[in-house]
């Protein structure tokens, strides 16, 4: 019982700052700013998943926080190749 | 397949030979070669008379037998006068076209072919019992005379009059075909003979009255009566033999034979007695009002034919009073009957030389312009005295047969006054009156063509040719039937009998059986339609000696309302304009606007819908709890949805979306779907990336962002769409009628499918037909994208070499 207490405070907590990164990618003033939040989220997310497959009881989503994490991590190393280089994937310089 | 059939299609066969026959025998005219089908076939038709003279022959060939559809020929009376007028005429004018088309100028395989296909249409027209089959001949006379009408096709007058007979002809032709459909659904059946047998299932129907217009409007456009005439006059750049032999003798008929045909099914009815007498007496007294102020002698030939035309409708539209009496002897009004059958026979023959004539005319001089021409009587003296023939029968004089039939149409017109059906008895009066005057204005242009082409000063300046006599081949087929007109004018009877009683028998089936016999005398005694004429003389001598005075008049002070063929013209040209300009603002090529339609559709048919069969449904008993967890979710998609819908900078919205797809995958989580949120999860990141690299690539000029605009059509057509699937889904979710099928599947996975993820299972064994074709999609779309990169690439590469 108190255990359900003490996940549905953290869940709370979590989406809350959910919310607060979406003002920051809302707002944010630079396109880095705004990635950071994304990934921040990402990484809010996995943390949500965690809390949520305890809640339900499950063990079914760990396959979703490790694909989260990755994904983040991918998207977030594309999105600050983008805004350095200009482009995500370079062509090879022989072709 | 009887031997009446071949007969029908014999032309027809002719007409897929004549291309071959064309090619092979180069020296000989091709109208030698098909010379012998129409008179052949004449002489079979005169085999039936005395099978007809009191019955009818009767031959079936099954076509489409489920649907009803038989090819059925009936040959009685009437159908045997139509088809021996259509093979007799057609035999003279094949003849007079050997001499008139020549060899080397004309296509000629193209011109015999037309016409044996229209031979073949009409007598189809004519033979036909069933009326599908009757319909598709109708049509194929329609399309053949277009074809004819534009044989000359590198002039514009002959497209433009081809174009527009076509239009007018198949418009009543398609009202035909509704007006069979309406009888169709009134009786079951297609046969006309079972139709009239069930005449007075038709009369109490409430269809009776639309089935009735809809085959008057087809036959009312092919036989050119007002205001569906404007068609026969521009139809007159034809050749001549194609004048002659369709628009004067033949097709027009063929809405006159389709009124008579009809008679016994509508003629009971007050509404068919005047729509006919009045649309007939109008076109009569339009048709000769106008002749006389045309000066092309094919163009006076042409109102004549339409103002004659008129005349037999008139008669016709008459004669459905007899139907209302029982007795036949003392029934004065089958005479209108009689008087309609008559002159009909009378002017196929009359009409066919006068136009023969005109042909001469212009073959021989040059020109058809009745300014230009005068004086032709000595040089073409043969010539003169077909037209003077052809001439004073149309106009109603002794001794030919003209004024037999004239005097016949008078009577009746005299008999309606004392009609006691339909008020004819007190507006029944407008029908002499009107005939009257329109016979004045035939005998007027009757003089006219006679006088002003034959009588007066000889203007050899002012003709193209030096005129001669024509040869014999040109003036044999229009003395044949100027002998006709006089030995029919001398001895009427000579028809009356074998011709003339089985057509009137046909029209009125009921005299089938009766000792009923027409006899038509030449002197008939002092009676007011002999008066009648002696006036139609005396003040159309006066109104031709005049004419200079009067016709300014006629001309020019028509008023607009009467131009048809102008109302036509408009017509045309504002319908054009119409489509283009409703085109041109329906179609506004953004697809902006294609979507607005849709969407507003999709809004007004489903809250329509929703409306109309009173859907709406609020029950939430069955509504599951909703968590905080929800809440917050729901929370996080609205402020995400409004970021996107409102942010300034597009890559904003890009990011915004992810958010957007990440929190769905969250809710499928909550929701229990792993498997889902994984896919979800990967796909929303690729399309993220995807966005990026398609928002990368936009072209520098059009990079302005700019905000979406507030209150738009667009707004409110949003808001409009989110409500209405809000309602939709609001009202069908407590709308289960049946239990969920999936109990099954939660069963079944281990013990027969072999594994523990239902959702895997369903898509790779329950229903893995799916699985396959959406990876087909997935095919489909990477080749599609290498494609569309490879191809574009390699376009470019090759621009650059050159």
């Amino acid at each position: 019982m108190i255990i359900t207490a003490v996940l549905a405070i953290a869940l709370f907590m979590y989406s809350v700052s959910i919310f607060l990164y979406l003002y920051r990618i809302l707002k944010g003033p630079t396109t880095s700013d705004k990635v950071v939040a994304l990934d921040s989220i990402g990484m809010n997310l996995v943390a949500i998943v965690a809390l949520l497959s305890m809640l339900l009881d499950t063990s079914a989503y760990l396959d979703v926080i490790l694909l989260i994490a990755l994904l983040a991590f991918i998207g977030t190393v594309s999105f600050a190749k983008f805004v350095e280089k200009g482009k995500v994937i370079e062509r090879e310089r022989d072709n | 397949m009887s031997f009446l059939h071949l007969a029908i299609f014999l032309p027809f066969f002719m007409a897929m030979l004549i291309p071959i026959f064309y090619r092979w025998t180069k020296q000989l005219h091709t109208g030698w070669i098909v010379l012998p089908i129409p008179v052949i076939l004449f002489i079979y038709f005169l085999t039936f008379i005395p099978q007809t003279m009191d019955g009818v022959v009767t031959q079936t060939m099954p076509w489409i037998p489920s649907l009803g559809i038989n090819f059925t020929v009936v040959v009685d009376g009437l159908s045997l006068l139509f088809a021996l007028l259509i093979t007799g005429i057609g035999s003279l004018v094949t003849f007079y076209s050997i001499f008139y088309l020549g060899k080397k100028k004309e296509r000629l395989n193209n011109f015999y072919a037309f016409l044996f296909i229209f031979m073949t249409a009409m007598l189809g027209v004519v033979l036909s019992d069933n009326l599908v089959v009757l319909y598709l001949f109708w049509e194929m006379t329609s399309i053949s005379s277009f074809l004819l009408i534009g044989y000359w096709y590198h002039r514009e007058r002959s497209r433009y009059g081809a174009r527009k007979s076509l239009l007018i002809t198949v418009f009543g032709g398609l009202m035909l075909l509704g007006g069979i459909l309406l009888l169709h659904l009134i009786t079951g059946s297609f046969s006309l003979r079972e139709i009239i047998s069930e005449a007075a299932l038709v009369q109490s129907s409430s269809l009776f009255i639309p089935a009735m217009i809809f085959i008057l409007l087809g036959a009312f456009t092919k036989s050119a009566q007002v205001p569906f005439h404007i068609w026969l006059p521009d139809a007159m750049e034809a050749p001549t033999p194609v004048s002659a032999y369709l628009h004067s003798a033949t097709m027009v008929k063929a809405g006159i034979y389709l009124v008579a045909r009809f008679t016994p099914l509508f003629a009971m009815s007050g509404a068919w007695f005047w729509t006919i007498s009045l649309v007939g007496i109008v076109t009569l007294f339009w048709g000769s009002i106008t002749a006389t102020k045309k000066t092309d002698l094919k163009a006076i030939l042409a109102y004549s034919t339409i103002s004659q035309l008129g005349l037999i409708m008139t008669l016709l539209g008459v004669g459905a009073a007899a139907l209302h009496f029982d007795s036949w002897n003392d029934n004065i009004y089958i005479g209108a009957i009689v008087a309609a059958v008559f002159h009909l026979f009378n002017h196929a023959t009359f009409k066919g030389s006068m136009f023969m004539m005109v042909g001469i005319v212009d073959h021989e001089t040059g020109t058809r312009d009745i300014k230009r021409l005068g004086g032709l009587m000595q040089i073409m003296p043969i010539t003169a005295t077909i037209a003077f023939i052809g001439t004073f029968a149309m106009a109603g004089l002794p001794p030919f047969n003209g004024f037999l039939s004239k005097e016949m149409f008078f009577q009746s017109m005299v008999d309606v006054t004392s009609l006691n059906l339909f008020h004819a008895e007190t507006w029944g009066v407008v029908l002499p009156v009107i005939a009257w005057v329109g016979s004045i204005f035939t005998f007027v242009y009757s003089l006219i063509i006679f006088f002003k082409t034959f009588g007066g000063k000889f203007k050899p300046h002012l003709l193209p040719k030096k005129p001669h006599e024509a040869p014999i081949g040109l003036l044999l087929p229009p003395m044949i039937l100027s002998a006709l007109v006089v030995i029919t004018g001398l001895f009427p009877n000579l028809i009356a009998k074998p011709l003339l009683e089985p057509a009137v028998k046909s029209i009125m089936p009921s005299l089938y059986g009766t000792d009923y016999s027409i006899h038509i005398s030449f002197w008939h005694g002092f009676t007011l339609a002999l008066l009648m004429t002696a006036g139609v003389i005396i003040l159309g001598m006066l109104l031709y000696k005049t004419a200079n005075w009067w016709k300014p008049f006629i001309s020019e002070k028509v008023p607009a309302f009467f131009r048809w063929g102008k109302a036509y013209d408009n017509g045309m040209y504002y319908m054009e304009q119409g489509s283009y300009r409703f085109t041109l603002w329906v179609m506004t090529g953004w697809l902006r606007t294609y979507l607005n339609y849709m969407l507003t559709a999709f809004i007004i048919l489903m809250l329509g819908t929703i409306f109309a069969t009173d859907a709406l449904n609020f029950d939430l008993s069955a509504i599951s709890r909703v968590t905080l967890m929800d809440y917050v979710l729901v929370l996080v998609m609205i402020v995400t949805l409004l970021g996107v819908v409102f942010s300034k900078s597009r890559i904003t919205s890009i990011i915004l979306l992810g958010a957007m797809g990440y929190t769905i995958s969250i809710f499928f989580i909550v929701a229990r779907a792993p498997d889902l949120a994984l896919t979800q999860l990967v796909i929303e990141t690729i399309s993220v990336v995807l966005y990026l690299l398609v928002f990368y690539h936009l072209p520098q000029f059009s990079n302005i962002e700019e905000k979406p605009r507030w209150l738009s059509v667009k707004t409110f057509i949003s808001i409009g769409v989110g409500l209405v699937v809000f309602l939709i889904s609001l009202s069908a979710y407590d709308t289960t009628f049946y239990d969920s099928i999936s109990q099954y599947y939660i069963d079944n996975t281990y013990t027969k499918a072999a594994g523990k993820n239902i959702v895997n299972v369903i898509l790779v064994d329950f229903r893995g037909f799916d699985t396959l074709f959406e990876t087909a999609v997935l095919a489909i779309a990477s080749i599609g994208i290498f494609g569309m990169i490879k191809l574009r690439l390699a376009r470019r590469g090759k621009n650059e070499n050159k």
